[in-house]
């Protein structure tokens, strides 16, 4: 069995100049400010139902998203609020829908787990474990009939893999050669449940090399592996015109939602994998490597906070839907015939 | 000139005109290409249009009709085809919790421009697995819309409306009406909104749906030799429901009987029950009454599949019990 906890070597120097590297630490701090943030404003109870922040695997959608071009359709998890973000929505738009509010990107209808946005091809927000596979290799095999040349990536965590979405979808991915990046983040807990607890086979990618495609697997708490891993990925993706996948191996700090109390867990082993916490991390590196200073850091950070106000600030400002809108876009109206 | 066909025939050239007139339309299923679809409805398919639109697909109900959304998210417009709608519970997730929500859940961003066609219904000996009518539990779903085609006319008709429609439809066909045969009418292009009367009465109106409404034109005719005018409305969409064409029936026949291969318990014949007593009740001269499936998962044997299903005696012996 692979020992998903052992830290594995460093990836060596940041091979990117200091522009991009420092667009993906920007991208890394907007998210954790932003979920710290939300944190807070579920505890004052302006965001409400169920929250789950992705502090701690910031480095795994930063450095994917990254290596993924406008064209590509993304396909999410409830863990989205980062993906959402790097993606390219304004974070307003996700705070607001988040406070259930009209300027949300859903218009409240949503909230946190369902985060939609058309303009950069962002199809959610799927709240249903393993659920989003399927529409993501629905989609490749759109693209592949339109002879369009976008990919489409698929977020989801280790507990898909349990399902049996997860199986059929790679299946049909592999049997069609469609173009789909399936992104495994692996944060070792499907909930409460430790993946031993729940894989007979805790390889994953060995799993997925069973359905006919090149697996990959990236430190998912190094920016670099997983950046360059997934840049690698998409190349092979679209020179053998069949999905790949990827597994990042990564750790979420905080509980699963706000109504976990970490009973199935150390907090020893969440201090050991804080050490290995990929904004730090990469920021030490950049600094040795003589490409940010502590200033820059601050300034980066500075600016980070400035926009999750302004977004905190959007959110408090915006409107209710009125409930004589109640039934809006359940299906939709005859004008808006595509 | 009218011609006469099958309801296979019809629903095969409704899809066959679909497939030759919108390149984004394609038939994705078990066994629909080289197989030539369960009930043949696609055979042929596979030479004329190709592997590429005519999908033979793995028995991975919840996978492929996921990537019917997905397909119909990224511009195409899927025709899914589902075996039977017992096979279907096993893609129910996406089509409930996907399908149907997700233009709610986006904000009004993305709608799902698909049709999934699936058989229903019992009376071929198939037991308890390949013949239950869960049509009613569809009917439940805000964001989804269900259709019953009933006739050659609608076999041949419906569909062409259902792929136009920007949101998920579902069609059931049961499989009693594949073999059926009939006139196609010059006109016979349909709407996916109202119920239908196919005869016309005036005692009593017996409201049903899909592969009940020949056994309820049967019944009607037999009453007709007891004096009895019974008029036959057909549903046709049991998502949403034509409120008003059940109103305007119940309010001309003053009596109601609702006849539904679905178990009575929690039924879409309970919902129509209901509307009528919510909207009607003072149009009735005697309480409406059901004739549904006995509460049984269908057994194999004959004599058992028959006693269990809604029947043109027992629709009969309704009717006249509320003339008693």
């Amino acid at each position: 069995m692979t020992d998903h906890r052992a830290p594995p070597p460093p990836s060596g120097p940041v091979p990117w100049d200091k522009d991009f590297a420092l667009r993906l630490l920007t991208d890394m701090l907007r998210i954790r400010r932003m979920e710290e943030k939300s944190a807070e404003m579920y505890g004052a109870g302006k965001i409400r139902g169920f929250l789950h922040l992705y502090i701690g695997e910031e480095a795994t959608g930063v450095g994917a998203l990254h290596a993924l071009s406008p064209d590509d359709n993304i396909v999410a998890t409830y863990r989205e609020h980062g993906h959402a973000l790097v993606r390219g929505m304004d974070m307003g738009a996700i705070m607001a829908e988040m406070y259930g509010k009209r300027e949300g990107c859903a218009h409240g209808r949503g909230g946190s787990m369902h985060l939609f946005d058309a303009a950069t091809r962002f199809y959610g927000g799927n709240a249903i474990v393993g659920g989003g596979l399927p529409l993501a290799v629905g989609l490749a095999l759109a693209a592949k009939m339109r002879q369009e040349q976008r990919v489409t990536a698929c977020f989801f965590g280790d507990g898909a893999v349990a399902e049996g979405a997860f199986h059929e979808s790679l299946n049909l991915a592999a049997l069609w050669r469609l173009p789909v990046l399936f992104c495994c983040e692996n944060n070792l807990y499907g909930m409460g449940t430790a993946i031993e607890r729940s894989e007979s086979q805790t390889d994953l990618c060995l799993k997925a090399a069973s359905y006919g495609m090149p697996a990959l697997r990236a430190d998912g708490m190094d920016i670099v592996a997983v950046h360059e891993t997934t840049r690698q990925a998409v190349r092979t993706l679209r020179e053998s015109a069949g999905p790949v996948f990827v597994e990042y191996q990564t750790y979420r700090f905080r509980a699963h939602s706000m109504f976990d109390a970490e009973l199935y867990r150390q907090k020893a082993e969440i201090e050991e994998w804080k050490t290995r916490g990929p904004i730090h991390t990469f920021s030490a590196r950049l600094k040795a490597e003589g490409k940010l200073t502590e200033e820059e850091f601050l300034a980066l950070d500075a600016a980070a906070d400035a926009e999750v106000a302004a977004a905190v600030a959007f959110a408090e400002a915006g409107s209710w839907e009125p409930v004589a809108d109640l039934l809006k876009d359940v299906l939709t109206p005859a004008e808006g015939k595509p | 000139m009218t011609r006469t066909l099958s309801y296979r025939e019809a629903m095969r050239e409704a899809m066959h005109e679909a497939l030759a007139n919108d390149p984004r339309v394609f038939l994705m299923g078990e066994d629909v290409g080289r197989y030539g679809g369960t009930y043949a409805f696609s055979k042929g398919f596979l030479d004329e249009f190709g592997p590429e639109r005519i999908r033979d697909t793995p028995l991975s109900e919840l996978g492929f009709v996921g990537a019917g959304i997905g397909a119909a998210l990224g511009g195409m417009r899927p025709i899914v085809e589902v075996m039977t709608v017992n096979f279907s519970l096993l893609a129910l997730d996406q089509i409930v919790n996907t399908a149907a929500a997700l233009r709610h859940m986006s904000g009004g961003q993305f709608s799902v421009p698909l049709v999934i066609r699936m058989t229903t219904g019992a009376g071929r000996q198939l037991a308890a697995q390949h013949s239950h009518s869960l049509e009613g539990w569809y009917a439940h779903i805000p964001g989804i819309k269900v259709l019953a085609p009933a006739t050659i006319e609608d076999a041949r008709g419906m569909l062409a409306p259902a792929l136009a429609d920007p949101d998920p439809v579902v069609i059931f066909e049961h499989a009693g009406l594949f073999n059926l045969e009939g006139e196609l009418p010059d006109d016979w292009s349909a709407d996916i909104s109202s119920a239908r009367v196919r005869r016309a009465g005036k005692d009593v109106v017996i409201i049903t749906h899909g592969g009940s409404l020949p056994k309820a034109l049967a019944a009607a005719e037999t009453l007709a030799g007891e004096g009895i005018a019974a008029e036959v409305l057909d549903l046709r969409v049991l998502r949403p429901l034509d409120g008003a064409g059940i109103m305007a029936a119940v309010a001309k026949c003053r009596r109601a009987v609702v006849v539904d291969e679905g178990w009575k318990s929690g039924s879409l014949a309970a919902e129509v029950v209901a509307r009528i007593m919510e909207n009607a009740f003072y149009e009735l001269d005697a309480p409406v009454v059901r004739v549904c499936s006995e509460e049984v998962p269908i057994p194999y044997a004959k004599h058992l599949e028959e006693a269990a299903l809604p029947q043109a005696e027992k629709i009969v012996a309704a009717v006249k019990g509320l003339f008693a």
